[in-house]
């Protein structure tokens, strides 16, 4: 299995101009000739990409079902293109709106590979970028910067996390405007040479749009990341251990499920990425109990299970007032 | 005798071949692009056979992965430089080449004055030949 399928979560350092999907051959001259829709899923193998979206990415069922969407009308598409049929090339432009860790990162991924599989891209890379990549400190600074990543992105995707730090109302000389003209006029002039994702939460996103009636208007896709509920973390958690090589003790799942209920409730709760957070600091405590049994032969059980006292000794409890072991 | 006709300069590949066109261009570049090779952009208004190296318009591109963010470059160049020459390189860094492997003209001035054969006598009446080109004449900025 890919190295990405980090359930929700995203890498610690976004990948910046990896290379995700680099199929073989693309089979786009047999793609040319087919006439169903089967064809097309066959040569493009995206059935094969949804499939993995389906498994690795925990919940998230609207935004997969708006994927399978998107991706039902690119195959309609590339029918009708083959039939002769005109229609204009499709604006892809998108925009995911969650909380942090509710897996937008990962999900920009599997759709860059979609893309690419359906020749909507040409490489299909997906290339993460921040305000910093793309506005300047300078007068004259911005557009070369901009057209620079843009330059890098073309033929595959453009994902500009937190997009809604482009635009600062409150200083008129700031430089985003200029990012965000240069990125409208090639959005819109070159939209078969990229396809650009914003993300970003849903309230600051909602008031950038506001602002910039232009991009709203370019971006036809707009997704909704919900938050994971306390199962679907549970879940996730599960399968991180098992990528990690690690399990939960018998009755540990259950003390980290009540460590969820109290989490979700505080303040910047991030998701998958608090949850691998705390699997973090339990390793560390497990680390450190096993550490201090210096003459103790340890058995592979040993090294691989996360005890119950590793997540109660967390200080999610102790605020909560509500020891579970007490 | 006039051995160019048209006193074209034929530098590069493909240099006896009518204009490429963007799209064939674009096809250059996939194919370079396929074997990992960094393009450049370079252009010059002095095109003597041994002026290798000309002026680089930006650096060289290794990361880019794109042939159409690369024509947008050589556009740019072209857009600036109407008058010049302009070049593509494609530059193969793998150890022990470390060298251009593809090279062609994909801008040229409206005019081309071509070279002129220079004869320099010198001792026991030997000849010695050189070309000129009569571009050059003129300063920098100014030739074509």
């Amino acid at each position: 299995m890919s190295n990405s399928s980090n359930p929700g979560a995203r890498a610690d350092t976004p990948v910046k101009a990896a290379a995700v999907a680099q199929p073989v051959d693309t089979p786009v001259v047999a793609l040319g000739q087919a006439r169903s829709v089967g064809e097309v899923l066959a040569q493009s193998q995206v059935e094969e990409v949804i499939a993995e979206l389906d498994r690795d990415l925990v919940g998230l069922a609207p935004v997969k079902a708006r994927i399978r969407d998107i991706a039902a009308l690119l195959v309609i598409d590339k029918l009708r293109i083959n039939l002769g049929l005109v229609s204009e090339a499709p604006s892809l432009h998108m925009n995911f709106v969650g909380n942090p860790g509710t897996g937008k990162t990962s999900v920009a991924m599997r759709m860059a590979q979609i893309l690419h599989r359906l020749g909507y891209v040409r490489k299909g890379h997906l290339v993460a970028v921040t305000r910093d990549d793309l506005v300047g400190q300078y007068i004259g600074h911005t557009a070369p910067k901009t057209k620079e990543v843009l330059k890098k992105a073309m033929g595959g995707v453009l994902f500009i996390d937190e997009a809604y730090y482009l635009y600062r109302p409150e200083n008129e000389r700031d430089y985003g405007q200029e990012a965000i003209e240069i990125l409208l006029q090639v959005m819109e002039n070159q939209r078969d040479d990229l396809v650009v994702i914003l993300a970003g939460y849903k309230d600051r996103m909602d008031t950038f749009f506001e602002s910039n009636p232009g991009m709203s208007s370019r971006i036809a896709h707009h997704l909704d990341f919900p938050d994971y509920s306390i199962d679907e973390l549970l879940h996730i958690s599960q399968k991180m251990l098992t990528q990690q090589n690690y399990v939960f003790a018998p009755d540990a799942d259950a003390v980290f499920k009540r460590y969820l209920g109290l989490r979700v409730q505080q303040p910047h709760f991030a998701n998958a990425r608090s949850v691998r957070n705390a699997l973090d600091r339990a390793r560390l405590r497990q680390a450190s109990r096993l550490f201090a049994d210096r003459d103790r032969k340890l058995s592979v059980d040993d090294l691989q299970t996360l005890t119950a006292a590793d997540f109660a000794a967390s200080r999610v409890f102790l605020q909560a007032d509500d020891r579970p072991d007490a | 005798m006039m051995t160019n006709h048209g006193n074209r300069l034929t530098q590069g590949q493909f240099s006896y071949l009518p204009e490429l066109t963007d799209k064939q261009i674009t096809a250059q570049i996939e194919y370079a692009l396929g074997k990992n090779w960094a393009l450049g952009v370079e252009y010059t208004d002095d095109p003597h056979p041994r002026n290798t190296y000309w002026e680089m318009y930006g650096n060289p591109m290794f990361d880019l992965k794109d042939a159409s963010a690369i024509l947008t470059e050589i556009n740019a160049c072209r857009e600036t430089f109407p008058n010049h020459y302009v070049r593509v390189t494609a530059f193969d860094s793998t150890q022990g080449v470390e060298s251009v492997q593809m090279s062609y003209i994909v801008n040229r001035p409206k005019t081309e004055p071509g070279f002129g054969l220079t004869r320099q006598e010198v001792g026991g009446r030997q000849i010695q030949y050189t070309v000129h080109s009569y571009a050059t004449d003129k300063p920098e900025g100014e030739r074509y």
